[in-house]
């Protein structure tokens, strides 16, 4: 069953088409790439099915409904929470409090309630940090639960952004990059959840540079390029495409080309 | 000790402990009056940190909010004579309502936009005081009649005080509810990257409008009181420099911090006071000093002090 489609998506800046007629299907439980060289429109295209812009032409279907230009706020309560690949992490909180951020949706919200600390407030605050100190543990960020996030390095950070997505317990999961940045141990790690969080259910739409862990846990792959699909496959499918290894030809080079598919 | 400080009621236990404490110290009448304006300034600073400090909104518009409050107590009983109590509670339901329809479009602006807007909405309501003379007593002002609850006549220094420092306590225990509840943590989220805040479901415009009404409210409420304690009003209540005097207070005591809001308008309550020993250069005094207080202490007196003592005392 396709959880998440997206029909003839396009959207454009100043005249440049960043993502033009886009179109993809999702099934619900797999993980999804979406690759492509730097400013093919990736990262544009996260912010059209998020909501963060709103397209210029074409849908997109979420659970079988059409949440096309729909809030960022009204798409979580569908089911769907990212990553950014500029980090948007709440600085002047701790990593714990980041956390509980994301269970916003989940949490009762009693403006008076809240205003009068009545125990029914102190009751969600528990269980909400209960559930946020459980995320931590599972990015591996424990240590981490009652540091501001101003002090916390970058590769750890980037794990948190996963755990505050986590936290809004989503169908679908964009991941922008989840492992830039990272040592090859914390690129690890980031597969083995991403791979734990699609055995258990969860849709995850990854896009990310690191092309051997991209082949390695891809159910399906997209290629983009210039903002226009390229081709789309299973892994072992579109790494042996000539057309893809063209196109990181001409933006990386012949030997990465063969390095970054082989 | 370091518990303690970060507990969530420590703000309110400390303020609490210092207007009991102060009590006993202050030598005259004089002092407890004084004390009774930095109560009420703090109060109206406290709502204004929550929609600054901790949401990161400007306005510059507050001391109309104020202004408002004031001028509910003193035209409320005299027109329609309504108990003072329930002329407060009417405008501060007022300033509510007003900051809820203004909200909407104003909050969607950001930035500077964000603090002209606010700066425009703050005129607009002083003008309309200083105009509306029939009404207001127009820029002479006009007397607000005494407060009498259960047939005691509210009066006197150390009664005002007492009173005006229980509001204060009962201002900031609110506040720290607030940020340390599910809603507070959205407005601090929106603080820091609206986008993200959207993504975990957080509704902006919705929260930003919440926490703007709320600080309306504190404003005031403040503004009834300073109102009550002086038995009179002027449209220097609700004028810009008041509302830029806030926001100096705000930022001077420390942005999200509720006890640097008590820090922040006891500096500006109380130094002017003690300055005016200095004739000519007390104004020149003042700006010298708060410069210096920003750039030694740049988040603020009470958040670079508790950073200090953390750094040194591990
Ligand atoms: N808000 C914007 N305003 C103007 N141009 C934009 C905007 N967002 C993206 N673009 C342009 O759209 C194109 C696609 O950018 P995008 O960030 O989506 O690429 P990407 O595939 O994510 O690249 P990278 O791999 O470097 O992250 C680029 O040419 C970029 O400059
Ligand atoms: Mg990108």
């Amino acid at each position: 069953m396709s959880i998440l489609k997206v029909e003839e998506i396009g959207i454009a800046f100043g005249g440049v088409k960043a993502v033009d007629n886009v179109s993809f299907s999702v099934e619900a439980g797999t993980v999804f790439s979406i690759i492509g060289p730097n400013g093919a429109g990736k990262t544009t295209l996260f912010n059209l099915i998020s909501g963060v812009y709103r397209p210029r032409r074409g849908r997109v279907i979420l659970q079988g409904q059409d949440v096309t230009g729909l809030e960022p706020n009204r798409l979580a309560r569908c089911g769907l929470s990212r990553t950014f690949q500029n980090l948007q992490v709440f600085f002047r909180m701790t990593a714990l409090e980041n956390v509980m951020v994301g269970r916003h949706l989940k949490e009762r919200r009693g403006l008076l309630a809240h205003l009068l600390a009545l125990p029914s407030t102190a009751r969600q605050n528990r269980e909400s940090a209960e559930i946020a100190r459980q995320l931590l543990e599972r990015v591996g960020l424990s240590d981490y639960a009652e540091t501001p996030a101003s002090a916390m390095p970058y590769g750890a950070l980037k794990r948190l952004e996963i755990a505050r997505a986590l936290a809004a317990e989503p169908q679908v999961l964009l991941l922008d990059e989840p492992a830039a940045g990272c040592n090859p141990v914390e690129t690890e790690e980031i597969e083995t959840l991403i791979r734990r969080i699609a055995d258990e259910g969860m849709t995850v739409v990854l896009v990310e540079h690191d092309m051997k862990l991209v082949m390695r846990i891809s159910d399906r792959v997209h290629v983009l390029e210039q903002g226009q699909t390229l081709t789309e496959g299973r892994a072992d499918e579109v790494r042996a495409n000539p057309k893809v290894i063209e196109a990181y030809l001409g933006t990386h080079g012949t030997r990465e080309a063969s390095l970054a598919l082989g | 000790m370091r518990a303690l400080l970060a507990h969530r009621l420590a703000a309110p236990v400390a303020i609490a402990l210092i207007v009991v404490a102060l009590a006993f110290i202050l030598p005259s009448n004089f002092y407890l009056r004084v004390a009774a304006l930095v109560w009420i300034s703090a109060l109206a600073v406290i709502g204004l940190n929550l929609l600054m400090g901790f949401a990161g909104q400007v306005s510059l518009g507050h001391a109309g909010f104020f202004g408002l409050g004031a001028y509910a107590v003193a035209v409320l009983p005299a027109q329609f004579s309504l108990h003072p109590l329930l002329a407060l509670l009417a405008g501060a339901l007022v300033c509510g309502l007003i900051a809820f329809v203004v909200g909407r479009p104003i909050l969607r602006l950001k930035g500077h936009y964000l603090a002209v807007a606010t700066l425009g909405f703050g005129i607009l309501i002083a003008m309309a005081i200083a105009n509306e003379s029939w009404l207001t007593g127009g820029p002479d002002g006009m007397p607000v009649s005494r407060l009498t609850l259960f047939g005691w006549r509210v009066r006197g220094a150390s009664t005002w005080y007492w009173i005006t420092g229980a509001l204060l306590v009962l201002g900031a225990w609110l506040a720290v509810n607030l940020v340390a509840s599910p809603t507070g943590r959205a407005l601090r989220a929106l603080h820091d990257s609206e986008v993200a805040a959207r993504v975990a479901g957080v509704d902006v415009a919705h929260y930003k409008l919440i926490v703007f009404v709320i600080s309306a409210v504190y404003a005031s409420v403040a503004g009834s009181a300073l109102a009550l304690v002086n038995g009179f009003v002027t449209p220097d209540s609700a004028n810009f420099i008041h509302s830029i005097e806030l926001v100096t207070m705000v930022v001077l005591g420390g942005m999200g911090s509720v006890f640097g809001s008590l820090v922040g308008a006891a500096i500006l309550v109380v130094l002017p006071q003690v300055l005016t020993t200095f004739h000519d250069y007390e104004h020149l005094l003042l700006g010298l000093m708060m410069m210096v207080i920003m750039i030694v202490l740049r988040s603020g007196i009470v958040p670079s002090l508790a950073a200090l003592i953390r750094r040194t005392r591990p």
